[in-house]
């Protein structure tokens, strides 16, 4: 009796499986949609991606996946189901590249709507969304005339100072990386060796919880990305943070603040390239455009859309026009740099 | 005795040997188990294969740079880490394990389940909650510091939540449960004659544990303590948090960071030798001992009665570790909650808790029936070689879940593009993915990566039925499928049981396999709370992260009462 109550449970199991799986599996084929795997959070996208739906009756699937994206799709050749990846971080869009996961797509709107600095000349990837990766400093204990450049920060006077967020994080490894793209490995090394020189605590948490470190008197000063600021801000709990520390755009007689984007490109073996094309094409027009920057706090790439207003009011800045795809490419430098210098 | 096979009455007289003699005279029949164990194995090993074949490539001069940089701090952290939380588990666990069975004392009744709540805590949730609570901002501090008068960093000291010290504390305060499941479980199956005697000879409560109860339940205590240093080692979300740099951390750095793919498979498979090699010291250590023991007095009562002072300590021994492994954090995570003004998430949060719910149910079911057929077979072939296959097939527990889950999709995808192939060459008609960025794969993926809780239940409640039984049970003629349904079924339904909730709970708990291989517009309660948690909005997933721990906590009661029966059916 045990033995056939054993083999009804299999029975069971084996038959939810299968329901499981029909239920779900009828979802990637139908025509009228487009299927996206995202780095970027389903929560952040969503909105533009419903005003999509809405314009052209497309519906948008998404898979968030920000580790292993592109080994799945390497993996799952031409039979992948997705037709678009959604990428933050110049880096993962340069993996997508090297992997080669994406396809060439062109169009009139998308040349016309996103500058050619911010986009692969033929045409792989777009970015959607730039991002400034600034300092922020406590209003209370560092004046705007204590800073300068990225550079300065290892000057001996912010011994003890400075929080960061783990060197492995893909922001701080674009810096490093944008630095080394600059100025060469060797003297980027001696930089990361005088920042380390200067940290407050061991590199820990995220870019908020370092707002929240100079908030409480851990450390002075710190670097974020800029639309943190705005999330800060319009969050209950975290404003007092926000409120104790002001945004300072280094390099601004220089070359400029360290930048990077948000991006998308087609997958190569898109099966619905149409439907990617027209959703690529709807982020970089006004709506979304419009959209991104009142949401997320971050700068629009098509020229003439409107920043929002707490954005604004950070001020106009210099930003550095650096090849991206450059930065990118030291990243596995960076990292070494990281672990030779020992900061974890 | 002799080999039976050799006597014209073989057929007659093969059903009285005992097992161990039994592998030579093992007929066809038995043959057919052991290739569908070795294919089952194979299966199951598959996806540590695939990442054993990246780690072939060629990883270029990575090796160079890792060895004269962070390597050392890796292996160092890693070995120290894993030190600090097998120490942890190790006294937490046998330490409750043995208060709550032969104790009686104010609060035992509540405490003997009480003491399993943690497991329903994902451990990178606690470790969130106590950095919010612990760190230099933290209200801990900031009160502190307000108090005192105190200011900067160095006007006190504070240990350092974010630390090896702070990971080891709080992976080993929601990790001891498994051992002490295991252990408790342990010390309730010893034989009331063996205490007996025990006590007969003169030794004390502490003669009896260190004599009697420590050495019978050593077999199940390395079990938990094994189960949880597979878990320490898999972990990346918490040592992340916590900034320690174990291999799994450098898995990711090399992998993400440097993309270098071949070169974080090597780390990984560097993490799967370090299990190996635990294993086979236990199994060493443990020597060729083999504790069987007869079932005819299973223990009954607390043999003795605390009062006063020593009620109090061994009240307060065992409320400990669930008031820091489950109440404070439980209380942090509502207090969270109440305040997000995401209070609408309520509603959807109920269809996660579906699909969560549903995957771990399938995966725990289907690990149970794989870990049964495993641990079974291994016990009825005896031979070495197929208890190797079977261990190294519950091996991928200590598996980054992210390395697995690319183990997971290179096979599957290989076996979907290669069926498309034919069907597109020979049919015109392309199939697809059939099984890659299905639930097919993810449940598989589950399979593969709890197989170890379910496989070490089983082979735990199997140590319990003496060769004897299978001995009797042969002799009165059932086949092996006839023992297993008769006798040891219903002997193993704890251990079942067990292990099935076991997968269940952490199944529940399941982020980074479940991210990758999903299908569509498929979320789970973890990848909820994960996606607000990476876009550093962790008040938002509070609720979900609640769903998370109530959902566990059903199979964990269910566990505790299965344990209050065990007990009672043992009067």
């Amino acid at each position: 009796m045990a033995g056939r109550q054993l083999a009804n449970r299999m029975l069971v199991s084996l038959a939810a499986i299968v329901g499981l799986s029909i239920s779900v599996a009828g979802t990637a084929v139908a025509d009228g949609e487009v299927n996206i795997y995202s780095y970027r959070q389903p929560f952040l996208i969503k909105p533009m991606l419903n005003a999509f739906t809405q314009q052209t009756g497309i519906k948008a699937n998404v898979v968030f996946a920000p580790k292993g994206m592109i080994e799945r799709l390497k993996r799952e050749g031409r039979n992948s189901p997705a037709d678009m990846i959604l990428t933050v971080d110049i880096g993962r869009i340069n993996d997508a590249v090297e992997a080669g996961v994406l396809q060439p797509v062109t169009s009139k709107k998308l040349a016309a709507n996103i500058p050619s600095h911010d986009r692969d000349p033929s045409g792989l990837w777009y970015a959607l969304t730039r991002r400034a990766r600034v300092v922020y400093a406590s209003r209370e204990r560092v004046k705007p005339g204590d800073l300068s450049t990225y550079e300065a920060l290892v000057d001996p006077k912010w011994k003890g100072r400075i929080c960061i967020r783990s060197s492995q994080h893909s922001y701080n490894v674009a810096l490093l990386a944008s630095l080394v793209a600059h100025h060469g490995e060797a003297k980027a090394e001696e930089w990361a060796r005088g920042l380390k020189a200067n940290l407050a605590r061991k590199p820990q948490g995220n870019d908020r919880a370092q707002v929240k470190a100079v908030f409480a008197g851990e450390c002075d000063l710190t670097l974020g990305n800029t639309y943190y600021m705005g999330k800060m801000l319009t969050n209950e709990k975290q404003i007092a943070w926000a409120e104790s520390v002001f945004l300072f755009f280094p390099n601004q007689d220089g070359r400029g603040a360290h930048m990077n984007i948000s991006g998308a490109g087609v997958t190569r073996h898109a099966a619905r390239k149409e439907n990617a094309v027209k959703l690529l094409e709807f982020l970089s027009d006004d709506l979304a455009q419009k959209m991104y920057a009142e949401q997320n706090f971050e700068y629009p790439v098509k020229p003439g859309v409107p920043w929002s207003g707490l954005v604004e009011s950070w001020g106009k800045f210099k930003a550095d026009s650096i090849d991206m795809i450059k930065v990118a490419k030291n990243r596995p430098t960076a990292i070494r740099i990281f672990d030779r210098v020992g900061i974890p | 005795m002799q080999d039976t096979q050799t006597n014209p009455a073989g057929a007659a007289s093969a059903a009285l040997q005992v097992p161990n003699q039994r592998a030579r005279s093992r007929s066809s029949r038995l043959d057919g188990w052991t290739l569908g164990i070795l294919a089952l194995a194979a299966l199951f090993f598959s996806p540590m294969l695939a990442v054993l074949g990246i780690a072939l490539d060629n990883s270029g001069d990575a090796w160079t740079h890792l060895a004269s940089t962070v390597l050392g701090t890796y292996i160092g952290q890693t070995l120290l880490l894993i030190a600090g939380v097998g120490a942890g588990v190790l006294v937490i666990g046998v330490s409750t394990a043995w208060l709550v069975t032969l104790f009686e004392f104010r609060g035992r009744r509540v405490l003997q389940w009480a003491l399993l709540l943690p497991l329903a805590m994902p451990s990178y949730i606690v470790a969130y909650a106590y950095t919010d609570l612990l760190e230099f901002a933290g209200p801990v501090q900031t009160g502190l510091r307000q108090l005192f008068g105190w200011h900067r960093p160095g006007d006190y000291w504070f240990p350092e939540i974010r630390s090896l010290g702070g990971a080891a504390t709080f992976m080993s305060l929601v990790l001891y449960p498994y051992v002490y499941l295991l252990a408790r479980a342990a010390f309730v199956e010893q034989s009331q004659n063996l205490w007996d005697a025990a006590r007969g000879l003169g030794h004390d409560t502490w003669g009896c544990f260190v004599r009697v109860g420590l050495p019978l339940a050593r077999p199940a205590i390395a079990v938990g303590v094994l189960l949880a240093l597979m878990e320490t080692l898999n972990d990346f979300g918490t040592v992340d948090y916590f900034a320690v740099q174990t291999l799994t951390v450098g898995v990711y750095r090399v992998w993400f960071g440097m993309n270098n793919t071949p070169a974080a498979a090597q780390l990984a498979s560097m993490v799967l030798v370090l299990v190996l090699v635990m294993a086979a010291l236990e199994h060493i250590a443990r020597g060729r001992r083999r504790f069987q023991f007869s079932q005819s007095a299973p223990r009954r009562d607390p043999i003795a009665c605390l009062h006063g002072a020593r009620a109090m300590l061994a009240f307060l021994a065992c409320a400990t570790p669930v008031a820091f492994g489950f109440l404070v954090p439980a209380v942090l995570l509502g207090a969270s909650a109440i305040g997000s003004e995401e209070a609408a998430v309520g509603v959807s949060t109920l269809g996660l808790a579906f699909n969560s719910i549903a995957v771990a149910g399938v995966a725990a079911l289907v690990c149970l029936c794989g870990g049964l057929f495993l641990a079974y077979g291994a016990r009825l072939s005896g031979t070495g070689f197929v208890r190797t296959a079977t261990r190294l097939a519950s091996i991928g527990y200590a598996v980054p879940g992210v390395v697995l889950a690319v183990g997971v999709l290179i096979p599957a995808a290989a076996l979907d593009n290669l069926i498309d192939g034919f069907m597109r060459q020979y049919f015109g008609t392309a199939t697809g993915l059939i099984f890659s960025g299905t639930l097919y794969a993810l449940v598989f993926a589950c399979t593969v990566r709890f197989l170890a809780l379910s496989f070490g239940s089983v082979e735990a409640g199997l140590t319990k039925i003496t060769p004897n039984m299978d001995a009797a049970a042969r002799s009165l003629g059932h086949r092996p499928a006839g023992l297993l349904a008769r006798i040891h079924f219903p002997l193993l339904r704890g251990s079942l049981m067990t292990g099935a909730m076991l997968v269940f709970v952490d199944a529940m708990k399941e982020l980074p396999m479940t991210l990758i291989l999903r299908p569509f517009n498929f979320n789970t309660l973890a990848t909820h709370v994960y996606e607000y948690a990476s876009y550093e909005a962790f008040e938002q997933a509070a609720l979900p992260a609640l769903a998370i721990v109530a959902a566990g906590l059903a199979p964990v009661i269910s566990l505790s009462l299965g344990f209050a029966g065990s007990r009672r059916s043992s009067h």
